[in-house]
């Protein structure tokens, strides 16, 4: 990890203005880093801000305060044309729902080549035809699902379709917004199992965005998790999932069901309410808790949680 | 079995397409202890909305019973066949009183121009012969009973005022408002949180307890089966093709589809680098299909597979499975080695 990151989150912020008197501070001060080829895990219930965090990496927001930055460029002010331009065929995106965000007017093969298309990333229609049908083979299609339309595809294969789009230009970085949330449980594996295959394939690193932790510990190499637009732990997936400090990230664990029933049935959910916990995420800091395990805190907190683990 | 609320015979289900006829469900039996929970485990397409929508009577127009029985015994009364009534006497007799629904995404279940408050009251009204200041009392209640805080306040909210873990529990209240003695949960935690889900199952839990209603749950989320369920049925392509207790689908599961569905659930105790797949995906049900239609997928499928359908064999009195593995002249296959293993820490767990 001695090189330098991919995309660097630092101290973002970003709250909307809803009102002359409201306004939502959908992030509050996030910082975290991702490096080249790893993957990225971003978990919290809805409403916890990690969408907004994603959408503001690849510049769909522009952030109220803090910086990010990508391959050590600062991408969170106004770029050029060409800057710009290069950042978007070195960033993708993966979304929720496959069907709404695929254009239901356009072949699978033209909605996969679109990327090439835009960053004329070609020389000949024939590169261009071979190119697709690769990447359609590498997510599990085959040469006949080139000339299909999206509602032709079952939800599984739209999202595969997503997937092939993001990647064929061999991007830097993927965020997969909830990318597998809501396929069922067993295509939900496929898809994460073609997701680290093609890590492999195009060294991608990913920034994966999902409530279901139990996925997310299949293929995060690190968790960052998010409450109330607070990063209130962060770490290694070992470290979370082994010794998780914060009551939050405790309450989180303890939900996740297990496919055992005995297990299950005796399971306690923790359970956790932010207004009553006494917690203050405004008064904590990042603190130490050791390897690269942080977890957000004020110092009589942090004496209490740790010590009591 | 003795006190069964509900039992499917050889339940067939088609449904008319340009395609052609669609065969969604194609023979399934069932039985529902009174009091206990089952629960259809799937993945889409295999038919377990289809025949939720058969017991509650709403098939889409195309859809129709071609054969089978639906025989339902409401506590004190008698045995009523469900699939002869027609949709006209479902809604007077069984849905809402009998029989309720609970279904996947609250947002479009209920209806946006309407506070909460007035839609409990609707379905209390449109059946029992209460006032309207009963009813308000009566909707009260049971906000109280789902849990939600303030009940009297929330009852002016409208739906986009609420969080969908809200929203979920308001349609439970709606589905329970006139005791029925089935509820049918259609993939009812799929759009919420984990930590939401766990209350919502809770909630449930404690209500059917507490009023004593019967349950079927309907999810593709084997954690979700674990937690509620005292039966468990398995579909594929339209069949039943295992069944049995929860602990012994989970523990002893015998059909590969069902290996399939338990190996890929992801674990928080096992590492792997990669989660088990079934391969491929589940065949077209248009026209019949020929032998086991689990066959094309099947890692461990035998000759027989590709010709005949397998029957049900028993494994024990409540436990059986459609798969050829099970005739004494198969080959002994035990599940593969990666559930073998989850199997072994299952049991080194629970002793």
């Amino acid at each position: 990890m001695a090189s330098e990151p991919i995309l660097a989150i630092n101290n973002l912020h970003q709250h909307f203005r809803v009102s002359r008197s409201n306004t939502v501070k959908a992030v509050n001060g996030v910082s975290f880093n991702i490096f080249a080829g790893e993957t990225y895990g971003l978990v919290g219930e809805s409403g916890s801000g990690k969408s907004t965090i994603g959408r503001c990496a690849i510049r769909l927001y522009k952030p109220t305060s803090g910086s990010i930055s990508f391959c050590g460029q600062d991408i969170s002010s106004k770029l050029s044309k060409p800057a710009s331009e290069s950042l978007r065929s070195s960033m993708q995106m993966v979304f929720q729902d496959p069907m709404s965000s695929l254009n239901p007017r356009k072949k699978a093969s033209d909605i996969v080549g679109e990327g090439l298309d835009i960053h004329k990333l070609y020389s000949s229609k024939a590169e261009r035809d071979e190119k697709i049908i690769e990447m359609l083979e590498l997510v599990g299609l085959s040469k006949e699902h080139a000339d299909r339309y999206p509602h032709q595809f079952s939800g599984g294969q739209r999202q595969r379709l997503g997937i092939a789009r993001a990647l064929i230009i061999k991007p830097k970085l993927v965020i997969c917004d909830e990318a597998i949330s809501a396929l069922d449980v067993s295509i939900q594996a496929q898809i994460v199992n073609l997701l680290k295959r093609l890590q492999k394939w195009a060294g991608t690193a990913y920034l994966f965005i999902a409530h279901d932790l139990s996925m997310v510990k299949y293929v995060s190499d690190r968790i960052g998790v998010l409450h109330l637009g607070y990063l209130v732990e962060s770490g290694t997936t070992r470290e979370i999932f082994e010794q998780p400090i914060h009551p939050y990230t405790k309450s989180l664990l303890s939900a996740i069901p297990i496919a055992d029933p005995a297990a299950e049935k005796g399971r306690a959910a923790i359970s956790y309410d932010y207004a009553s916990s006494g917690i203050s995420y405004e008064d904590g800091d990042d603190r130490l808790v050791g390897g690269t395990h942080y977890v957000r805190a004020t110092e009589p907190e942090f004496a209490l949680w740790a010590g009591s683990k | 079995m003795s006190d069964l609320i509900l039992e499917v015979k050889g339940l067939k289900v088609s449904f008319a397409t340009k395609a052609g006829s669609v065969n969604a469900i194609r023979g399934v039996d069932l039985e529902l202890p009174r009091g206990k929970t089952l629960a259809i485990v799937g993945e889409s397409g295999s038919g377990k909305s289809v025949t939720a929508k058969a017991i509650m009577g709403i098939l889409s127009s195309n859809g129709a019973i071609d054969s089978g029985e639906i025989l339902f015994t409401p506590k004190g009364e008698g045995t009523l066949s469900l699939e002869k009534l027609s949709k006209k006497q479902f809604r007077k007799t069984v849905n809402g009183t009998l029989i309720s629904m609970v279904f996947q995404d609250p947002m479009t279940s209920l209806d946006p121009t309407m506070s909460i408050g007035k839609q409990i009251i609707e379905g209390i009204l449109a059946h029992q012969k209460v006032s309207r200041a009963e009813a308000n009392r009566q909707a009260v209640e049971l906000l109280r009973l789902v849990e939600i805080a303030e009940p009297e306040k929330r009852m002016k909210n409208y739906p986009h005022q609420l969080s969908g873990g809200m929203r979920q529990r308001v349609v439970i209240a709606i589905a329970i408002s006139n005791s029925p003695q089935l509820l049918i949960c259609d993939e009812p935690t799929t759009a919420l949180d984990v930590t939401i889900q766990a209350k919502i199952l809770d909630i449930i839990r404690s209500i059917q307890e507490s009023m004593g209603i019967s349950t079927i749950y309907i999810t593709h989320d084997l954690g979700v089966v674990a937690n509620v369920a005292d039966f468990v049925a398995v579909m594929y392509a339209g069949k039943i093709v295992e069944k049995g207790t929860a602990d012994e689908v989970f523990y002893d599961p015998r059909h590969p589809y069902t290996w399939g569905l338990l190996s890929a659930m992801p674990s928080i105790d096992v590492k792997e680098e990669e989660l088990y797949t079934i391969p491929g995906s589940p065949p077209s049900l248009i026209g019949e299909v020929i032998g086991d239609a689990f066959a094309p997928r099947n890692a461990y499928s035998l000759n027989i597979d590709s010709r005949i359908e397998p029957p049900m064999f028993k494994v024990s009195q409540t436990h059986s499975a459609a798969t050829w593995l099970l005739h004494e002249s198969a080959p002994k296959i035990g599940p593969p080695k990666a559930l073998a293993e989850r199997l072994e820490i299952m049991r080194r767990r629970n002793g």
